[in-house]
């Protein structure tokens, strides 16, 4: 059988040291779960500490002149206002296509000190046309700079803040808010940290230097409470939480408001428009999007899972399920997908067809388990 | 002696008096993880060699249980619906699926016996 090498991320002899099972995923041979399993990964990262290898995950700068600089080019291809993100602040948002598609989200965040670059995080599957898109709309004098040498690891749950406040007595990143972003020396490492994460737990992403990833990650390993996490608890986390998965809930036809994603769309961008698909998005935010990403609990025990169809009461179909499984929190199937906007209220009765038969399901309010995100 | 047998689909069919009571293989709930449902099928049903007859999920996937052997449905394990972890923690036991009423003792002979599916299984690894 002959097939494409898979990447490999600096953590790759580890994950087959700590007994991991291995499968390709975005290019890269990933961790799907650990000997402990999917259920106690997932449930570890609740009430404790999870680390999460993203090295797969595409880092990049956007330089330029100065801030207004970066952040109206990068507002040309995104939605979120750039231009009022302050020093140190992180902003979810998406790259658009010309029919205000999603190309892919992404954090973007500012660092302090440098003025004139955005710090990206991207989606492993989609770096390489993300990359491409930016590169073409580069106005003169300003450049995107990826970073292939940079890890990711995330550190995820309660105990994510007092575990890193103990490698890092002085710097206070016990403290940060959530979504802001600063250089950080933990246990002696050079690290740049975000207070985020994609579990709707509280906790950290830290971008660190390949060579020096796998010594961070053990350093981490060896707290108390800190237990390797796989994607496949990765996602199920996410699908608790509420929250997008590209390439699931969000490909190029779907569009941020259909999404739920308004929120990531600040008043200045909503009233000025100036982004790819404006006039879509402006008149979906004016009128209602047609279709709606909603949350979906089975009745019974039957996980419903993507591509499942969404069907109404009186038995037309409306959608399909866009992720589904079982949430291991909740202790009950849970979905998510895209039905018609007529369909989309809470309390809907809905049935998904899994296997041929319609199971009866209902529209719920996201997210599935509630979010800790820190507050201060 | 009840006798077990291996379909190279990793269900098992524990064989004694002219029945058969069928489950996954301990190497397949290991492969599979958490199972977090189990749907075992009607009781009564004519199931035939092969037929998709009863599904498994864990947390990443669902998988079909086909039947090894020919028969009609006897029972369900209905404990392992309402806690489907019994499958994960004793697949050859408590976490069995259904028993069937073998239609004919013949197709047996195509199963693997323990030694036999112990081989196959290194021809997996």
């Amino acid at each position: 059988m002959t097939e494409a090498t898979s990447l490999k991320t600096p953590l790759h002899a580890l994950h087959v040291e700590l007994g991991a099972r291995m499968s390709p995923f975005a290019g890269y041979d990933m961790p799907i779960q650990y000997p402990a399993g999917i259920l106690a990964e997932h449930l570890h990262t609740r009430k404790a500490a999870g680390l999460f290898d993203v090295s797969h995950m595409g880092q990049a700068l956007i330089e330029g002149g100065d801030h207004a600089a970066v952040a109206s080019f990068l507002e040309s291809l995104c939605p979120a206002d750039l231009l009022n993100l302050g020093p140190g602040r992180q902003r979810y948002t998406q790259l658009l296509n010309e029919s205000g598609g999603i190309v892919d989200d992404l954090m973007v965040s500012r660092p302090v000190g440098a003025e004139g670059t955005l710090r990206l995080v991207v989606n492993a599957s989609r770096k390489e046309v993300d990359f491409a898109l930016i590169r073409q709309r580069l106005p003169s004098g300003v450049r995107l700079t990826p970073l292939p040498e940079a890890a990711l690891i995330a550190l995820q749950g309660p105990l994510a803040a007092p575990t890193l406040a103990t490698l890092a007595p002085v710097e206070a990143v016990e403290t940060m808010g959530f979504m802001s972003v600063r250089p950080a020396r933990i246990a002696g490492f050079e690290t740049f940290v975000s207070r985020s994460g994609y579990t709707g737990e509280d906790g950290y992403e830290i971008s660190i230097a390949s060579a020096q990833a796998e010594s961070f990650a053990r350093t981490l390993l060896d707290q108390p409470n800190v237990a390797p996490i796989g994607l496949g608890a990765r996602d199920s986390l996410r699908l608790e939480a509420g929250l997008c998965l590209y390439g699931h809930e969000l490909d190029e036809t779907v569009d941020p408001i259909e999404a739920g994603l308004s929120w990531s769309i600040q008043k200045r961008r909503r009233i000025e428009g100036g982004f790819p698909g404006a006039a879509r998005i402006q008149y979906a935010l004016a009128n209602g999007p047609d279709r709606q990403r909603v949350g979906l609990r089975p009745d019974g025990r039957a996980p419903a899972r993507e591509g499942a169809e969404i069907v109404s009461g009186a038995g037309t179909p409306i959608g399909a399920v866009t992720s589904g499984g079982f949430g291991p929190s909740v202790g009950a199937p849970i979905a998510m997908g895209y039905v018609a906007r007529a369909d989309a209220a809470v309390g809907t009765p809905v049935s998904l067809v899994v296997r041929g038969k319609p199971m009866s399901a209902r529209v719920v309010t996201m997210p599935f388990h509630p979010h800790a995100y820190y507050r201060g | 002696m009840p006798e077990i047998r291996y379909s190279k689909d990793h269900e098992y069919i524990r064989v004694e008096g002219g029945e058969g009571l069928v489950g996954i293989s301990n190497y397949a709930q290991q492969q599979l993880g958490d199972v977090v449902f189990a749907e075992p099928p009607p009781v009564g049903k004519a199931l035939k060699k092969g037929d998709p007859a009863a599904v498994v999920e864990s947390v990443k996937a669902a998988s079909d249980v086909f039947a090894p052997a020919s028969g009609e449905v006897l029972a369900v394990n209905t404990e392992v619906e309402s806690t489907p972890g019994l499958i994960n923690e004793d697949a050859l036991g408590r976490g069995w699926l259904f028993r069937i009423k073998l239609a004919d003792a013949s197709e047996l002979s195509a199963l693997m016996d323990e030694a036999a599916y112990a081989d196959f299984l290194k021809t997996l690894a």
